[in-house]
This record gives C-alpha cells, structure tokens and sequence, in this order.
C-alpha cells in the first residue's frame, strides 16, 4: 500500500492538477463575465494563444518577465475589443468572430515566432519565480498544493473570489446580468447595453491574456507554435460544466486537469493502456453530459449568443 | 412610415387618460417616444409646462415619468428587489446592499398596498404579481406619470378589478396615469379622458360620459362595428371531438393538461375560456399530435387518433389556427401562395410526382384571397410584407380552405384589429352553420363569450365547469377562472 502511494504521490499529483487547471479557470473566468452580459467569447482560445507570444516576445525583448505578463494581459484586451467592435457594434455573428480571431491568432503568432524568435540564439527570459508563502507553505499536503507555486496560479487563486463577488455582489455584476438576461429589460432601466458588454468583453480579454502568459511565462519559458492546444475551448466546456459560475467553473477545471494527470499517471505507474485521446475527449463529453441535463440543468443566459440592437 | 403623424396630446394631473386605438393605430410608438426609447422626427414634448428633449429612458426616469410596457421587462432569474433597484441600485461603493434594497421596496410595496415578496424569484411569481412589480419599479424611480402598456392583456377579471383600484390610488396621491388600450370596456371604466387614434392620428379626445363604447368603438375603427357577433342559434348535431381524461406534460415535465374531459359537436362552437397559461397550448398540441399524451383518449367521429401523425390528423379533417401566428402559422419569408397551400403543397392539384404546380397553386390562392378578403398587392409578394390582420386572415383561409370537419381555433384574433376581428367572426360562424365542429380556445373573454354555444372554463389544465353560453354569468368565469369553485 504505501509503495502504491509512492508511485502514485498524491501531493504532487494534486500540486500539479492545480497547476494546470490555471489557465483553464483564468480563461473559463474570462468567459463567464462575458456571456454573464449577453456575449459569446469562442475567441478565448486565440486570445491566450495571443497571450502567450506577446507576453514571451516582450519578456524576451525587455528581459524582464514582469512587463512580459502585462504585455499578456494588455494583448487579450485588445484582441477582445475586436471580437466586442465585431460583435457589439457591427451585429457580426458572435461565433463567427471568434472563430476568425481564434484562426488569426495561429496565423499570426506562427509567421511572428518562425520569423523573429525561433532562430533567435540569445537566452530565453526563463520562467515566472516560485514563491512560498511564509509559514503557510510549511503546513503538509495543504502547503506544497495551494502556497508554493508562480505568480499566474496565485492570480488566478484570488481572480476566483473577485469574479464572485464583482457578478454575485455589485451593482456591475447585477448590470451585467441584466444584459445577459434581458437586454431590453435593461436599457429600459436606465443602462447602456452595449456599454456593459463592451467591458465584460475585454475584461475576458484580459483574463483569457493571463492565462495565455502562463503556457509561455510560467510553465516552460519559451513559446512554441499553438501551444494553447484547444485549452480555451475546454475553459468555454469548464464554464458550462461550472453553470456559468467561477466556484463551479473552477471545480470543472480542476476535474479536466486532474483527470488528464490520473491518465498520464495510469500509463507511466501501472502501466495500463488507454489511448490519451480517450482521455482527451473526456472534457468533451462530460460537457455534453451536463447540457443533456444530466446532473441539473445548466442554463445559459437567456440572451447570449443574440446582438443586441437599440430599436 | 409615419407611425405618428401630427399627434397632439394633453394629460393632466389627478387624471386617468386612456389612450385607445387598434393594434397598429401608433399608440406603443406614441408612448415609447414620451418615455425616450424612440426619438420624434419633429414635435414638441412638454413636461411640468416646460419643453423636454428625451435622449433615452434615462432622461424620461429622471422626469418622473415611468412606463409599464405590454411585454414585461423583468429578468426572471433575478429576486423582485434586484428588478426594482435595477439601474438605481442601492450600494456602498459599488457594492449592492441587498437588505437595504429589500428594505425599500418592502417601505414602498406597503405606501401604495402592492403587496409582493422582494425575496422571490420573478420566475416563481403569477403574471399578476409580476404586473405589480413592474409599476412598483416605476414608482421605486419616482415616477409620476405612469404610462400603462396594454396592461390588462394577461390578467384574470379579477385581477384587472384589483388594477383599476391601484390605478385609481394613484391617481387619488396626484399622479398622472395614461392607460393605452384597445378594449372599449375598460375604457369606460377607468379611464376620466379618452383620446382615440387611429392609423397614427388623433381622432378625437372625449370622455366617457360624452361617449358611448358604441362611438369610440366608431372612431377607432372609422366605420360602424358591430361589438356582438350576430348568430343565430346553434343546432348541434353528432359528436366530432370527444377527449377523456387528457394528461399531457409541459416542456419542464410538469403536469399541464390535468384529465381534461371536454366534446364538441357538429355546428357548434365550443369555446375554452381561461386565463393564459392553464394548459391551452399543450391541449392544443396533443390535439393536433404535436405533443405526446401521457395518458388519456383523444377521439374524432368516434375513431381514436392519438396515435395518428401530424399529418394523418390533417388528412383525417382536422384543421388549426394556431395561437401563435409567427412560430406556427406562416413562414413569413415565404410567399402568400406558398402559405396558402402549406398544408397540402406535396399533393395533387398543388404538385405532380416532384414538381409542384404553380398554376393550381397560384389559380387556388388567388380564390381564397377574394373569399377572405386578404389585402396584399400579389399573392407571390412574401407574408412578413402583410399587415398583421392579414396575416391572420391568411391562416384562416388556409385552414377553412380545406373543409375540415373540426377546426381547433386557437387565438384567432390575436393581435387583430377590430376590422379583422369582425371578419373572422363571421366566418368561424357562417362554418358552423354548415356544420364545422369548432373548438375556440382564447383568453380573451369577451370572444369566447360572444362567439362559443358553450363554455368549458379551464383552470390549471382541467375543465371546471361548462356553462350554455346564452346567458352566462361573466363575472362567474371570471371567479371559475381564478381558480374559485
């Protein structure tokens, strides 16, 4: 038994599940705000993509890792505010502009990295500090999982209870709602629609950017081609899996990484053999287990997806 | 087009002013440029005596004046109290302050007696309550003229009863109220000024002891109307629909049709009175096969049919005006013609093997379109380009074209206006008297009244009770309505 849990090592497995269900949660959170006011944001994916490369190629230039993680985020906002000028203002099929920012985004940071970076023979900028949390870090099993980790993941920690609060709490979060719901409803009370969408877009931007820093900033330093690999669609299936809140989205995340751990581990310890891509559809298919209404309905804002226009 | 065309409009304080006019006569439009959300292309708007530019409900909110709109404007998922605060919430720095808020409306729902819970869910509240809501958050702004939107459209008698008395509260604390409305009942009851329009104009302003329902009823339309369908008496004769204990489940699974037992005759017509949402659509449904029945038979010239398709039940006689035009009635995109003959487009005269007839198609339409008096300027022109009442005239066309032995008419003049309403009257009625079985479901009262020989009163999916129409008591239907026994 106690040579099982060595092999198996449940601390790190858990450590690691976190770790990677960060950007999985940052741009599930980023989605969330966005389709809570009436948008949906399909260019989560791009927008992390987009992330990663500018927050590399501007930590890489600056050689400073920090300008590199705002560069990520400010990146995202401007990536969103196009999908919002396409979506908001231009009446164009939410899906059909993300799905264009999300090919774009390969496009463009492919051609940018072969051109500029990949041949580049300087020293990388290296990767995001580990810091431990004094006092915390040292208290076993809870300490090596949640207070020994890089700055990404402790944002992402803290993004979780201020997206709570900001949708649950404020008078944003109500406004918000509102536009998700019933826009029309809304702008008879006083509030500019397009005005509120146009901020929970880019603010998704802004979150989807960070996670977009943590493929290339705090995991492995480096930028490699579509490296996001699918990620933000399976932040759109955490959020959905989540009901549309960042305590149920964050759960969801956590069951996607862990479950993609648990399977790498089956074939490395035990030496069982499922093909990864069994696993890879798990996602997927528990996200349509969810929409089937099988473990209490998950019931999208009613408005999302619909332009809305001033009569 | 000019929606409103040189309106001029005087309300006064301490008044109910009722804005009476058809569907389509510009009152919303009207309104909704007194309340900010459409811009005038010229006129002049004076509040308090002093000219007023309105950009957006915001500026109209902060006026005081609040609106009421037809089709609620409450977000479901949300409490009462986050509804009313919606806009001018209660909060410490951005941060709502939910017991304040609840605090308020409750201080607010006990000032002018709308009792409601600010805890609920506007979801779990009756339509009623919900109507309640709205004008608490007009009052919350500090509204002090109340623009009420078709108000009585979704309510029970007695409730509508309950309405007057706020209204008239209102009025008593020195508010103003403008209640736009197309019944001519109503108007006479609550209403101190009456402005009537029509096709965008005011026809005149009036008050109820100056004019009889019969006049405004005149003014509205522009030509004498009669206000009561005549017929002559019904002479039933064999069973056509005979339903027993009919349980049919609603999308959410729950019970909606709950044992309903009900028969219509030969030359009859029997009307299903009740207030909207107690089943009618998904007793419908299950008639047409749209729906499956849990349990229950379903049976026409005493052959069961609920196991029949769709189509089967068409072949088989039955024929439906469906209760809502745009989701089941027309295609609006595509043409009159191709509307007329949706039913039956794949079978001879109107197609040969694959290829459809255009002559028989277009020879067939333009008959009906001269018997029913449908206005169109050609019948290739697309359904979305007809006025509302001729769309409707359409569905009817369709569905009396092909003779049916029952017709299930749901809502037949929704949305109608008064000129239509009288000719699909008359119609349903010239095909009972050639022996047209009809069941009439509509919450309209006064039209099941004035059209049914009998009366099944539904409430909460069952049929009460069922009353001879000659003679009865509305004020009764309106209690069985309500749930009363």
């Amino acid at each position: 038994m106690s040579e099982f849990l060595q092999q198996l090592d449940p601390v790190s497995l858990l450590s690691i599940t976190l770790i990677t269900a960060t950007p999985l949660t940052l741009a599930a959170l980023g989605g969330m705000m966005c389709e809570r006011s009436g948008v949906v944001n399909i260019a989560l994916e791009g927008i992390m993509l987009t992330g990663a490369f500018i927050g590399y190629a501007v930590a890489f230039f600056t050689h400073n890792l920090w300008i590199g993680v705002a560069a990520a985020v400010l990146s995202g906002m401007i990536i969103a505010s196009l999908h919002a000028v396409l979506s908001i203002s231009l009446l164009v099929d939410q899906i059909v502009s993300g799905m264009v920012i999300n090919i774009m985004a390969v496009g463009i940071t492919g051609v940018f990295y072969r051109t500029y970076l990949e041949s580049a023979t300087s020293a990388g900028p290296g990767t995001l500090p580990h810091w431990n949390v004094p006092v915390l870090s040292s208290i076993p099993v809870i300490g090596p999982i949640f207070f020994e980790n890089q700055f990404v993941t402790y944002a992402m920690l803290v993004l979780i209870l201020v997206v709570h609060f900001v949708l649950f709490r404020t008078v944003w979060g109500l406004r918000t709602r509102a536009c998700g719901e019933h826009p029309r409803a809304a702008e008879t009370a006083g509030i500019n629609v397009h005005f509120v969408r146009y901020v929970n877009v880019i603010t998704s931007g802004a979150l989807a950017g960070l996670g977009g820093a943590y493929f290339s900033l705090q995991q492995i330093g480096n930028f490699l081609p579509n490296m996001t690999g699918g990620r933000g669609y399976i932040a759109l299936a955490a959020m959905i899996f989540g009901k549309w809140t960042p305590v149920g989205a964050f759960g969801a995340s956590l069951l996607f990484s862990g479950s993609d751990q648990i399977g790498s581990r089956m074939q490395s310890v035990f030496h069982v053999q499922i093909p990864l891509q069994f696993l890879g559809m798990l996602p997927y298919l528990l996200t349509i287990v969810v929409l089937a209404g099988a473990m209490g309905r998950a019931i999208a804002p009613a408005a999302v997806g619909r332009p809305y226009k001033k009569e | 087009m000019r929606a409103n065309d040189g309106v001029d409009l005087d309300v006064s304080w301490r008044q109910v002013h009722a804005l009476l006019g058809e569907n389509g006569a510009g009152k919303s439009t009207l309104m909704n440029i007194v309340y900010g959300l459409l811009r005038p292309d010229s006129g002049e708007i004076l509040f308090d005596g002093k000219p007023v530019d309105l950009h957006s409900p915001l500026d109209a909110i902060r006026l005081g004046i609040g609106m009421v709109h037809q089709h609620f404007m409450l977000i479901p998922p949300l409490t009462v109290a986050e509804n009313i605060v919606l806009g001018h919430e209660v909060a410490n720095r951005g941060v709502m302050d939910l017991t304040e808020s609840s605090h308020k409306v409750e201080q607010l729902s006990e000032r002018f007696g709308l009792q409601v819970d600010p805890r609920e869910r506007i979801a779990e509240l009756s339509v009623g309550l919900q109507q309640r809501v709205e004008i608490l958050k007009a009052l919350y702004r500090g509204a002090r003229l109340l623009i009420l939107d078709e108000p009585t459209a979704v309510l029970t008698p007695q409730e509508i009863e309950g309405l007057f008395t706020i209204v008239r509260a209102l009025v008593a604390e020195g508010k103003a109220v403008i209640f736009i409305t197309h019944k001519l009942a109503e108007v006479s009851e609550v209403a101190d000024v009456i402005t009537v329009m029509r096709r965008g104009r005011v026809v005149g302003t009036t008050t109820p002891k100056e004019s009889k329902s019969a006049d405004l009823a005149r003014m509205m339309v522009g030509r004498t109307v009669l206000l009561r369908v005549e017929k002559s008496p019904a002479k039933p004769g064999a069973q056509v629909l005979k339903v027993d204990n009919l349980v049919v489940l609603d999308d959410r699974r729950h019970v909606a049709v709950d044992n309903l037992s009900l028969d219509v005759r030969v030359g009859e017509i029997f009307g299903v009175a009740g207030v909207e949402g107690n089943g009618q659509n998904e007793l419908i449904d299950a008639l047409m096969g749209l729906r499956s029945i849990r349990a229950g038979k379903v049976q026409v010239d005493g052959r069961e049919i609920s196991n029949l398709s769709t189509h089967a039940r068409l072949k088989g006689g039955l024929g439906l005006i469906p209760p809502d035009r745009h989701r089941m009635g027309v295609v609006l995109e595509l043409s009159v013609a191709d509307n007329l003959v949706l039913d039956d487009f794949d079978h001879p005269p109107f197609a040969r093997w694959l290829v459809r007839q255009f002559n028989a198609i277009r020879d067939y339409a333009v008959k009906l379109i001269k018997t029913f008096d449908i206005r169109l300027q050609s019948p290739d022109q697309p359904v979305g380009s007809l006025s509302g009442g001729n769309q409707q005239k359409l569905v009817v066309a369709r569905q009396l074209g092909t003779l049916p032995k029952l017709l299930i008419a749901g809502q037949p003049t929704r949305g109608v206006d008064v000129g239509s309403i009288e000719f699909i009257h008359r119609q349903i009625v010239s095909e009972r008297d050639r022996g047209l079985a009809v069941l009439l479901v509509s919450s309209e009262l006064d039209e099941v009244l004035s059209l049914s020989d009998r009366i099944g009163v539904l409430y909460r999916g069952r049929i009460v009770a069922v009353l001879d129409a000659e003679g009865a008591d509305r004020d009764r239907i309106g209690l069985l309505m309500a749930g009363a026994s």
